[in-house]
This record gives C-alpha cells, sequence and structure tokens, in this order.
C-alpha cells in the first residue's frame, strides 16, 4: 500500500485533516472591524443609521437578549467587541484601512461596507488576506459574477433586484404608463440602477417608451434647477432615480415647489433613507424602496423579531429604524448564526474555515424577512424586494406608505450560474413571480 | 419658445449660483494673490450657520420672513470671525510665501475646518426649507418655478453691482487698486496695507459665506457641501481671469448658460461642458477671459 510506503506522509494528511476537523482553541473575544460611513456625504443617511443597528444588535448577542431563536449569547460563547471604522476617504484609504484592520489589528472578520466601490476595491484583498468578509449592503452584482470568492459574503441582495421589482411594481400599479425617463446620479451605482431598470422595463413593460434625454448629474451636485425643468418638459410619464442622501433631499426640495411630483410618477429606489429624516416634507404620492424589505416597507410587520427589532431601536436612537440599520443589523445576525452553527458544529470555537463553512448557502429568519445566500455558491444572499405609495399619516404625524407590494427574491434576483444583465436581457427566464 | 426660456431661466440661476460662490475667491486673490481653498469651507460655514439660524428662528414661532434675515446674519456672523480668524491666524504668514504654499496652508485648513464642522453640527443633514416655502412657485415659460431660485439671480445682480461701483467709484476702492498694482509704493505712499488686506479677506470670506448661507434652504445642508463648490468655483474664476470681478460675472454666465443648453439637449456632455469650456478659454487666452493687465517692474 502507498500508506505503508509513506507512513510519514499519510500521518501528515491524517494529522492535517484531524486539525480541520477539530475546533479551534476557545476564545474569549471575537473581534469585528465593523465599517460604514461616520464622515462625509453618506454618514447621516446610511453610516450611522448601519453603525446604530451594528452597535444595537451587538449589545443584544452580547447580553443573549436577542429574541428567540437567537437569544445564545455571543458569537459561539464569545463576547463580540466591535471596532468602529470610517468607510470615508475613498478605495484607496478603504485597502489601506483594511490591511491594517487584519494583519496589524488581528481582527477575527471585517462586516459592514455601503459603497460599491468599496465592495469592489476591497473584493480581492480580502480573497488575498484569506479573512472572513461580511459585505452588509454594497450594491454592485460584479463581486460575485467576476469570479467565485471564498472569503466574502454578502448577506442582502444586490442592486439588480431593485431594478427588477420596481419594473413589475410599475406594471402591477401603474400600467397605463406609456414613456418613462430617469435622473441618476454619474458614478457606478447611478449608472447601473438605470441599467437594471431600463432593461426590466423592455421586459417587464415592452410597450412603455423610453426618454431620449435621461439625466445623469454629477454626483452630489446639489443645483437640479435645469435637470428639474428637463423632467418636466419631458412627453415622460414616470422618473425613475436611484438619488439618496443629500443629492435626494436637495432633488426633493427643489423639485416640489416645482410640482414635479404632481405631474410626473416618480418612482425612488432609495427613498426610504429620506422618508424619516424628511418627514412631512416628503411629498405623497412617491413610490419608495429601500433596497430590499426594510426600513419603512416592513414598519408593519408583526413578527416578534421585527417588533423586537423597532422598539429596541427607537428606545434607543429615539426614531424608526432606516434600511441601512436593518440591513447591518442583518449581516452580524448572520455572522453569529454561522458562529454558532459551526461551534456546533465542531464541538467547541470554531475556525474560520469552519465558519465559512457554515455561513456558505446560510438559511435563516432575519429582523424583517427569510435570508437566503442561494447564489455564488451560497455566498450572495436573495430576499424579497418591494415597493410603496408615500402617504404623510397625519392622524399619527409620521410618514407612511401605501400600496406596499414585495416580490419574492425568485422574482427579483437572478438564478444561479448566469449575471444579472445577461438574465433581464433574455426575459428574465425561469422568475417564479 | 417655452423651452428656450426655461433654459435659459436655468442658465441665468445656475449662473447667479456660480457667481455668488466665486466672486469672494476672486477678490481676495485678485488683491492678496492668495489662492484660498479655505473658501469651500467658507460656503459650508454660512450654509450651516444659517440653516440653523433659520431651523431657531421658524421653532420660536417666528414668520417666515424673517428667516431672510437669519441667511444675512448667517454670512455676515461666520465670514466676519471666521475671515479675520484666518487672515490674522494664518494667511498674514503667508504673503511673503511661494503660492504652493499659501494653497498647501489653506487647503490643510480646508480639511480641518471640514471636521470642525462634523464636531459642531454632526453628520445629519439641516433642513431650511422656509424661506423657500414662504416665496412660493410661479409659471414662467411654461413651467413651474419656486421664485426662491429666482431670486439668486436677483442677489447675485446686486452683489454684482454693488462691488463694480466700490472697486471703481469709491476712494476705498481706489486705494484698494494701488495696492493690487504695487504693495511697497503703497505702504510709502501711507496706505495701511494690513487694514486693506483684512478688509478685503473679510469680504470675501462674507460672500462666500453668503453663497451657502443663500444656497442652504434649497439644498440638503450634509457634510462634503463645500467640496464640490471649491471645485466648481475656481472653473469659473479661471474662465473670467482670476482676480477679476467681471471676469467672474461673465465666467459664470458662460458656464451657467452652457450646462443649461446641455442638460436639456445634450445631457450626456452635462459633466463634460463645463471642463471644456474652461479648456478652450485657456487654449486661447491662458490669463483667461478678463485677466487683470500685471503691471511690469523694471
Amino acid at each position: 500500500m502507498q500508506t505503508g510506503r509513506f507512513p510519514g506522509v499519510a500521518g501528515a494528511i491524517a494529522a492535517a485533516a484531524l486539525l480541520a476537523a477539530a475546533p479551534a482553541a476557545a476564545k474569549d473575544t471575537v473581534t469585528l472591524a465593523i465599517v460604514s460611513f461616520l464622515s462625509g456625504p453618506a454618514a447621516g443617511p446610511f453610516g450611522v443609521p448601519a453603525r446604530n443597528g451594528a452597535e444595537m444588535v451587538i449589545d443584544a448577542i452580547n447580553s443573549g437578549t436577542l429574541p428567540a431563536p437567537y437569544a445564545t449569547k455571543g458569537f459561539a460563547g464569545a463576547t463580540v467587541t466591535g471596532e468602529f471604522v470610517d468607510e470615508n476617504g475613498g478605495n484607496t484609504k478603504q485597502v489601506t484601512e483594511y490591511r491594517n484592520l487584519v494583519q496589524k489589528r488581528n481582527v477575527d472578520a471585517v462586516v459592514g461596507y455601503i459603497s460599491s466601490g468599496s465592495c469592489a476595491a476591497l473584493t480581492p484583498v480580502a480573497e488575498e488576506l484569506k479573512t472572513l468578509t461580511v459585505f452588509a449592503i454594497c450594491g454592485t452584482p460584479r463581486i460575485f459574477e467576476e469570479a467565485p470568492r471564498q472569503y466574502i459574503f454578502r448577506t442582502m441582495s444586490h442592486a439588480s433586484s431593485d431594478g427588477v421589482a420596481a419594473a413589475h411594481y410599475i406594471r402591477d400599479n401603474f400600467p397605463g404608463v406609456k414613456s418613462y425617463t430617469g435622473i441618476n446620479q454619474n458614478y457606478a451605482f447611478g449608472q447601473d440602477s438605470w441599467r437594471d431598470f431600463e432593461l426590466s422595463m423592455k421586459v417587464v413593460m415592452p410597450a412603455a417608451k423610453q426618454s431620449d434625454k435621461v439625466l445623469f448629474p454629477k454626483f452630489f451636485s446639489g443645483q437640479y434647477g435645469a435637470e428639474i425643468s428637463a423632467l418636466s418638459l419631458d412627453d415622460s410619464e414616470l422618473v425613475h432615480s436611484s438619488f439618496w442622501g443629500g443629492d435626494l433631499e436637495g432633488f426633493i426640495f427643489q423639485a416640489t415647489p416645482r410640482g414635479l411630483f404632481q405631474q410626473k410618477k416618480t418612482i425612488l429606489t432609495v427613498g426610504g433613507t429620506a422618508v424619516y429624516r424628511l418627514g412631512k416634507k416628503m411629498p405623497d404620492g412617491v413610490i419608495l424602496g429601500a433596497r430590499g424589505p426594510y426600513g419603512i416597507l416592513v414598519r408593519d410587520r408583526k413578527t416578534p423579531l421585527n417588533e423586537w427589532f423597532i422598539k429596541t431601536y427607537q428606545d434607543r436612537y429615539g426614531t424608526y429604524p432606516s434600511e441601512p440599520a436593518y440591513q447591518y443589523a442583518q449581516a452580524m445576525l448572520a455572522t453569529k448564526i454561522a458562529y454558532d452553527k459551526a461551534a456546533a458544529a465542531a464541538g467547541g470555537f470554531p475556525s474560520q474555515d469552519q465558519v465559512i463553512k457554515s455561513f456558505t448557502g446560510l438559511e435563516f429568519e432575519s429582523f424583517s424577512t427569510t435570508v437566503k445566500l442561494a447564489l455564488a455558491g451560497g455566498h450572495q444572499a436573495v430576499t424579497e424586494n418591494g415597493y410603496g405609495i408615500s402617504k404623510w399619516n397625519a392622524e399619527a404625524g409620521e410618514p407612511g406608505l401605501t400600496d406596499i407590494k414585495f416580490y419574492p427574491a425568485e422574482c427579483v434576483m437572478p438564478p444561479e450560474g448566469v449575471t444579472s444583465v445577461e438574465w433581464i436581457e433574455k426575459g428574465m427566464p425561469g422568475a417564479k413571480c | 419658445m417655452e423651452a428656450a426660456v426655461t433654459t435659459l431661466l436655468d442658465g441665468l440661476v445656475f449662473s447667479s449660483y456660480l457667481f455668488l460662490v466665486s466672486v469672494g475667491l476672486t477678490i481676495i486673490f485678485g488683491v492678496m494673490k492668495i489662492l484660498n481653498v479655505a473658501h469651500g469651507s467658507l460656503y459650508a460655514w454660512g450654509a450651516y450657520t444659517s440653516a440653523w439660524l433659520i431651523g431657531v428662528w421658524a421653532e420660536a414661532g417666528l414668520a417666515d420672513a424673517g428667516s431672510f434675515l437669519m441667511i444675512a446674519v448667517a454670512a455676515i456672523a461666520v465670514g466676519g470671525v471666521l475671515g479675520f480668524v484666518l487672515e490674522r491666524g494664518l494667511i498674514r504668514f503667508m504673503y511673503a510665501r511661494d503660492e504652493v504654499i499659501v494653497v498647501l496652508a489653506t487647503f490643510a485648513t480646508f480639511l480641518i475646518l471640514e471636521d470642525v464642522i462634523l464636531l459642531v453640527f454632526g453628520v445629519d443633514p439641516y433642513f431650511a426649507y422656509q424661506p423657500m416655502a414662504y416665496l412660493g412657485s410661479a409659471e414662467i415659460g411654461g413651467t413651474l418655478r419656486d421664485v426662491y431660485s429666482l431670486t439668486l439671480i436677483g442677489l447675485a445682480a446686486v452683489i454684482g453691482v454693488v462691488l463694480w461701483v466700490g472697486l471703481t467709484r469709491t476712494r476705498w476702492g481706489k486705494l484698494l487698486a494701488a495696492v493690487i498694482h504695487d504693495r511697497e509704493l503703497s505702504v510709502a505712499m501711507g496706505i495701511d496695507v494690513t487694514r486693506v488686506y483684512v478688509l478685503t479677506f473679510v469680504l470675501g470670506a462674507v460672500l462666500g459665506a453668503l453663497g451657502g448661507a443663500y444656497v442652504a434652504p434649497m439644498v440638503s445642508v450634509a457634510p462634503g457641501l463645500g467640496v464640490e463648490v471649491i471645485v466648481l468655483s475656481f472653473a469659473v474664476v479661471v474662465i473670467g481671469g482670476m482676480g477679476s470681478i467681471p471676469g467672474a460675472a461673465i465666467g459664470a454666465l458662460i458656464v451657467g448658460i452652457f450646462r443649461a443648453v446641455a442638460v436639456h439637449q445634450l445631457p450626456e456632455v452635462e459633466l463634460f461642458v463645463v471642463y471644456a469650456v474652461m479648456a478652450v478659454v485657456l487654449v486661447f487666452r491662458p490669463e483667461g477671459l478678463f485677466a487683470p493687465a500685471q503691471a511690469r517692474r523694471i
């Protein structure tokens, strides 16, 4: 036998196999780097609610006060320590910071990231440094469509589902729409959002005509007078926008007195981030999305997890949680479940490889929805996605939504093995709506 | 016809905005040869202070018409205090230095002031919609327009005329011209150059802060507000000729009109058009359209 001739080699292989299966040394703490925008224009609408959501869930995890079935303490029993890091400053800075976190500060995992640019820049670095990295938001589908990833997971749907769900929502609620245009920020997310919506409309509402003057103003330009005039003069009945943050709020301030929201149907795919901040100043009748089943779209879902999340967040931060709070909390919860599941399988504190194995293909009930890591070999999550129409609730004195409708993950996300653009262009074969 | 009127108005509104935010920068450079990168911070501080004061005014239940007073108070307070502190604390040590050092020093100041904004005002945006709501809307050229943004045109025109008269028809303007042409000879003739410099810098700072304070009701006042402004201001100032007030006005007008036409007719080139205009002007007139004549010492 071969093993008889090379007993040393066989022994080494057996030892390595045992080591891989064996639990790692027990740990008292798991250190997570949690990265979100803490300065710059994305901090207010995204970064700070995201950090708040993560912080609140970490505290609940450490004290074992998450609702069932997640009421066990810590990650595999270890206390979680969060190091909050600013995502602002550009991709080069983020790559340097990531290396610093992993190689000098020896964090156990990195969780977060809002910008698609950050995620695209960090993907090769995370794979190179072989460190568990959980992307909480970043929209670009490219992360897993360009190559398989071993150490990276994303715990929410990518942004293509926003465009697909938007087209379905328009067809279902405004079937008479005959033409549409768009105003999106001139950078990757804005361009991709328009592309996905435009392609989806061609499939879902092929008779609707697209304007030949689609607008892409400069990111964070702030002044939209000419754009609002151009939209007013355009014959299109529907306006699509993935504006967010100060651009979104500035656009709403400038478009409201000019009657744009009365004149046109408007769909704001990331409008949910602004609705609580604007309050009564958010015009009625605008179609709002939240990049999935989060924020105001799920405020009235009566599940123990969601009710706990909303109440605890309100008690702690004095406002309803917007979607980034949900999305970061969801990433934290997914990581906890992966650690706990890996620990149960290993019979002790798990190694990173064991956590990754447990993370792969995970399916779990999150605060507001069911999450399935069904794509990219079990690394990319899919969830339902939906929209609603803004309506100020005078009685309660708070913003609300009417006509909320969700589309299942199998309707708005491509199946395994095909890129989102290819899938939409082929007419979304296999979609289960 | 309706489209032409709308495009023209859009261009004029954007030009007025550009003139307001760049005129302070050009005055400071024209008189002091200081390229003040911290101008963007003065704009942002003006916007934040204005939005905060308008909020305080509204919460006190006072009439919305009075919120315009808050805009003026914010511009004067921010420009007066920050302008004076910056000139006395930093800029006066830069007069004899190389221009690159000045740019680096004011850029560092810009970064510091941006962070101080975060410390003072936090990361959440400020909304100051009351002045805009107070003035309402009017239909002009077939489209509904908010009256507040149209008042930008009037404000820019008034500031332009006042500055032009002040610089060309008053004693102070003549003193300024003397300092611009020859600082040493001005000192020899008994002109208090230090005072002229302080007043000029404070005036430029007030104008920068006024740009932010007046625009605040139209936008979400959020971190990073000053970054975009400084880039656009430089483009306008370079097109018009650094240090020239008529140049800033013409530069703003050219950029504003070109941009409005692009948005309406060829939106794909909207981003490109501002810098394309700048490049074309620099090819044919490297010193800008209206750069003041340079005295040559013999």
